[in-house]
Order: C-alpha cells, then sequence, then structure tokens
C-alpha cells in the first residue's frame, strides 16, 4: 500500500525522526535501503539460480552437475564469479571503449530496474507506481539497447551480425507480450501491479485470461532469449553472437543478466497471471505473500529450465514467422474477444467489484471469459490444420509425378 | 504516500542500479593481470585477419522489422488509456476501441501481403 520496502523501513523514517534527524533526511535514508535490498536480492538470488539451472540441465543429459564445491556443489558458482572476476580482461583493439565497457552494465540494470515495481507482499514493493505495468515494459526494452551497444562496439562482424538478430527477435517478440499484458489491465482497469496482484485474490487471471496467459509465457522466453527461442547464444553459426569479444567479468554479468532476466520474466508471469502474493493468510502475514510469490515462480520457472533442456532451436525466419504470423494476430483477436466478452458480462450484470476477494463471485465471469479463450484455441487449431493440410496436398500434387515420391508413397 | 514518494524511490533506484554492477568491475579492473600485446587484442575472427570495415552495410529487413515494430508499438500504447478506462466506457467509446484494434489487423494485414514479414 505505501512506499515501504520492509516493515522496519515503515518504522525506521519515524524512529530517525525522534532520533533528532530531520524528516527529509530520515526519508531519504529509510528510501536509500530500500533500494539497496531491492537492487540487491535479484543480484544474490541468480547465484542460486544459475546452480539451479546447471543442475537441471545436468539431471535431463543424465550427469551429476557441479556437486564438489561446497554442499551439493551450491558454491560452485562463487568459485566461478572469482575466476571471472580475476581473468585478464580483452579488450580488441578497434572496440569503442566507453560503449563497449558500459554495455554489461546496461543490460543488469535494465534487468534491475523491473524489481523496483514488483510486488513482493501486500505491504512490500519499492514503488506502486500508477503506471507500473508500462514502466516495467518500458524499462525492460532498454535491455534491447545493451544488445545493439555491445555488438556494435565490439568492431567484429559475428558481433554486429548476432546482434542485428537479437534485436530483430527483441524487438519483435514485444509486440504480443506487450498485446498479452492488454487483457489483465482491461480486467483490472489499472496498471499498477499492486492493483493488478489485489484484483486476483477472488480469481487468477490465468483462468479468465488462459490465451494471454499463453502468448505471455512464450513471448517471455523469446525475450529473454531461452531456448527454443535462442538467437541470443548463437554458439553454433556466429561463434557467441553479440558477446562473442567479451571475456572476464563483462562476460559474466551478461551471463549473470540472462538468468536474472529469465528469473524475472517468470516473476512477473506470477505476478500478472498467478496472483502473485494472493494467497492463504497472504493479508495477514505479509511475509507469507512473499513466499506464495516465489513458489509460484518457482512453478513456472522450473518447467522454463526443462524446456531449454529438451528442446532443439529454431531457426531465425520460423522464429520472425512464427511471431508475425501467428502470435501477433492471435493476440490481436484474443483482446478483441476478451473486450467482447467483458462487454457481455457487464451488461448481464455479472461482473464483481476488482477488490472483490470471493472466489464465487469471480466464478461467472470466469467462466465465460474460459469458454471465449477455449473457442478462440480451438478456432485457432482448426484454422492452423486446415492450412496445414492444404499445403500438404498442395506439396504432394507435383510430386505424384516425382519417382522417389511413388517410391516412398509405396 | 505520495506519488511523488514513488518517483524518489525509481530515481534513487536508478542511480543504486549502476553501482551493483559496477562493483565486480571494479574489483575485475584492480586485481586482473595486464599482459596485453598486439596479437592478443586482435579482432577474433576464423584465424586470419580480419577483412575490411566491421560497420557494414546490413539486410534491409531488419529495418522493415524495425518500422513494422515502431508503428504497432506506437499503436499499442494508445491502447492501454482505452483498457484502463474500460469498466467506465460507454458502448460508442467501446466501439471507437474495437475500431481501434480493427485498423492495427489491417496494417497486419497489409503488412503480410506486401510481404514485410517474410525473411527473404
Amino acid at each position: 500500500m505505501q512506499n515501504a520496502c520492509v516493515d522496519v523501513l515503515e518504522t525506521l523514517a519515524p524512529c530517525l525522526t525522534t532520533g533528532g534527524l530531520d524528516p527529509g533526511i530520515a526519508q531519504f535514508i529509510s528510501i536509500l535501503i530500500g533500494v539497496a535490498l531491492v537492487a540487491l536480492f535479484p543480484l544474490v538470488l541468480v547465484i542460486l539460480l544459475i546452480w539451479l539451472e546447471r543442475k537441471i540441465a545436468a539431471r535431463v543429459q543424465d550427469r551429476l552437475g557441479p556437486n564438489r564445491v561446497g554442499p551439493f556443489g551450491l558454491f560452485q558458482n562463487l568459485a566461478d564469479a572469482v575466476k571471472l572476476i580475476i581473468k585478464e580482461d580483452i579488450t580488441p583493439a578497434g572496440a569503442d571503449r566507453l560503449i563497449f565497457n558500459l554495455a554489461p552494465i546496461i543490460a543488469v540494470v535494465s534487468t534491475t530496474l523491473i524489481w523496483a515495481a514488483i510486488p513482493f507482499s501486500p505491504i512490500h514493493i519499492g514503488a506502486d507506481l500508477g503506471i507500473g505495468l508500462l514502466y516495467i515494459v518500458g524499462v525492460s526494452s532498454i535491455g534491447t539497447l545493451s544488445v545493439m551497444m555491445a555488438g556494435w562496439a565490439s568492431n567484429n562482424k559475428y558481433a554486429l551480425l548476432g546482434s542485428f538478430r537479437v534485436v530483430a527477435q527483441l524487438v519483435s517478440y514485444e509486440i504480443p507480450l506487450v498485446l498479452a499484458l492488454l487483457v489483465p489491465v482491461l480486467m483490472t482497469g489499472s496498471m499498477g501491479m499492486q492493483d493488478i496482484v489485489r484484483a486476483q485474490q477472488g480469481m487468477w487471471f490465468i483462468i479468465p485470461g488462459l490465451v494471454s496467459a499463453v502468448i505471455f509465457y512464450i513471448s517471455n522466453l523469446a525475450e529473454t532469449g531461452r531456448a527454443p527461442f535462442d538467437m541470443i547464444e548463437a554458439e553454433s553459426e556466429l561463434v557467441a553472437g553479440y558477446n562473442i569479444e567479451y571475456s572476464g567479468m563483462k562476460f559474466g554479468l551478461f551471463m549473470a543478466n540472462e538468468f536474472m532476466h529469465a528469473f524475472t520474466a517468470n516473476l512477473l508471469f506470477s505476478v500478472i497471471f498467478l496472483g502473485g502474493w494472493a494467497g492463504p493468510l497472504s493479508t495477514q502475514i505479509p511475509f507469507l505473500g512473499f513466499i506464495w510469490l516465489m513458489v509460484k515462480t518457482f512453478i513456472v520457472y522450473i518447467p522454463s529450465l526443462i524446456l531449454r533442456a529438451t528442446i532443439p532451436r529454431v531457426r531465425i525466419d520460423q522464429m520472425m514467422a512464427f511471431n508475425w504470423k501467428f502470435l501477433v494476430p492471435v493476440a490481436i483477436v484474443n483482446v478483441i474477444v476478451v473486450a467482447f466478452l467483458l462487454q457481455i458480462v457487464k451488461a448481464i450484470g455479472w461482473m464483481p467489484d476488482p477488490g472483490n476477494t470471493d472466489f464465487l463471485a469471480h466464478v461467472p465471469e470466469a467462466i465465460i471469459l474460459l469458454a471465449g479463450n477455449v473457442a478462440l484455441i480451438a478456432g485457432v487449431v482448426t484454422m492452423l490444420r486446415n492450412s496445414g493440410r492444404r499445403e500438404r496436398l498442395a506439396e504432394a500434387a507435383p510430386a505424384a509425378n516425382d519417382e522417389h515420391a511413388i517410391v516412398a508413397v509405396h | 504516500m505520495s506519488v511523488v514518494n514513488e518517483w524518489a524511490f525509481i530515481g534513487v533506484f536508478m542511480a543504486i542500479a549502476w553501482i551493483f554492477p559496477s562493483l565486480p568491475l571494479v574489483i575485475s579492473w584492480l586485481t586482473r593481470p595486464r599482459k596485453a600485446n598486439a596479437i592478443k587484442m586482435q579482432t577474433y575472427e576464423c584465424g586470419v585477419e580480419t577483412v575490411g570495415d566491421t560497420w557494414v552495410q546490413f539486410k534491409v529487413q531488419y529495418y522493415i522489422y524495425g518500422l513494422v515494430f515502431l508503428v504497432f508499438d506506437v499503436e499499442l500504447i494508445f491502447l492501454f488509456p482505452w483498457a484502463l478506462a474500460y469498466n467506465q466506457l460507454n458502448f460508442f467509446a467501446f466501439g471507437a476501441g474495437l475500431l481501434f484494434i480493427f485498423l492495427l489487423a489491417d496494417a497486419l494485414i497489409y503488412a503480410w501481403k506486401k510481404n514485410a514479414l517474410e525473411w527473404a
């Protein structure tokens, strides 16, 4: 509700004021400590995330993963970080030094800034902005800039080509992402992150907004450069893509940012579609809300790790076609369907108050919207099946004269 | 607390957020070995020296994707106020919003038919 980061901070400012400090300065100190906590949390968490990713990828590939340094190999990443820090840093002679050095920092900053507007519990949020959702979309697209900076400043053809592709991908997948975000805004009537979570206390948005949740999840995978959309890590064709000339800790920052961004994207998914901190007793015990949020985030984060370890990559033209010819049209139709159904629900008078925390009050609205979403999915699947069949028939018709095709048929 | 306070938090956050990622770079700058030589600092390629300028002309398709993105992004920003006030809107405003979305769909169909979405 308030601009409080931690309970202690709520009482810290008055406490300092009674200690004889100027109220303005006391306020500033409490903001400063809150900022430090929120900004440090993802950077500390990333050490655990990399360990988790390596362990899960190892299990999928029937390996053990890191298991020597510390219990279960937990300190492996600390050791790796120390190694990266004391490594010699090679900046190519032709590089644009200022931009080259700035790029990894900006990449991490853009991800960290997202955390400023994430509601961790009913009272714990960095800044509950009125346009929180727009702020998050805007801040996260700074990351695209850092990729372009890194690729351009490296003065390397691989890096430049890699960064072009990455920018094309990141920029394209932002359209379905933002279109999918329109649906929660339609249902909440607010762009404040706390308002969006509070509106989900009765019913999580994943049920009435199924299609937009799926679109959001897929385009988030692409935005964070995870497999199967990992054009960012173009090992096989562009050696490494945009970060090829980076070494030492600068490369480490890019890598840490990738994991941090992936987790942040899933955190956003659970805030916007899985109810964030909403859960049993979370309004009474705020800290429990934080635990619910983390549990939900890991429930959607771990499948994304398994996806990364199991699914092969797609080609860039397939990826762009999938975005522009499939995700964007579906997202546009989805917005129209949801807007239309909400209008109907309002006309019937089944629209519950957004602050209503009763599950049953939301059921009629959710059923109508879910039915619309399922109908949309069914329509899309039917269309895809028909167009696929038409393509197969068109392919089969000329191939019938071909000798090999006849052999294949027999 | 006030709206100003929320943005003050963001402002302080933007200043602080630079410090944490810069810190490891500074530590690395203090501790790392410096053994640069001309060959080590060469641009990485396939083993031979790089030929020609790096900042070359690039495929026009990237530019077209950029343009299409720009059109859609700007149009989407206009949709957010509509979505925000959705519950208070009368039927006319609802129709106007739908018309705008249809224009968006129309732009997509146009770009599609003009082969702007083709990775050729």
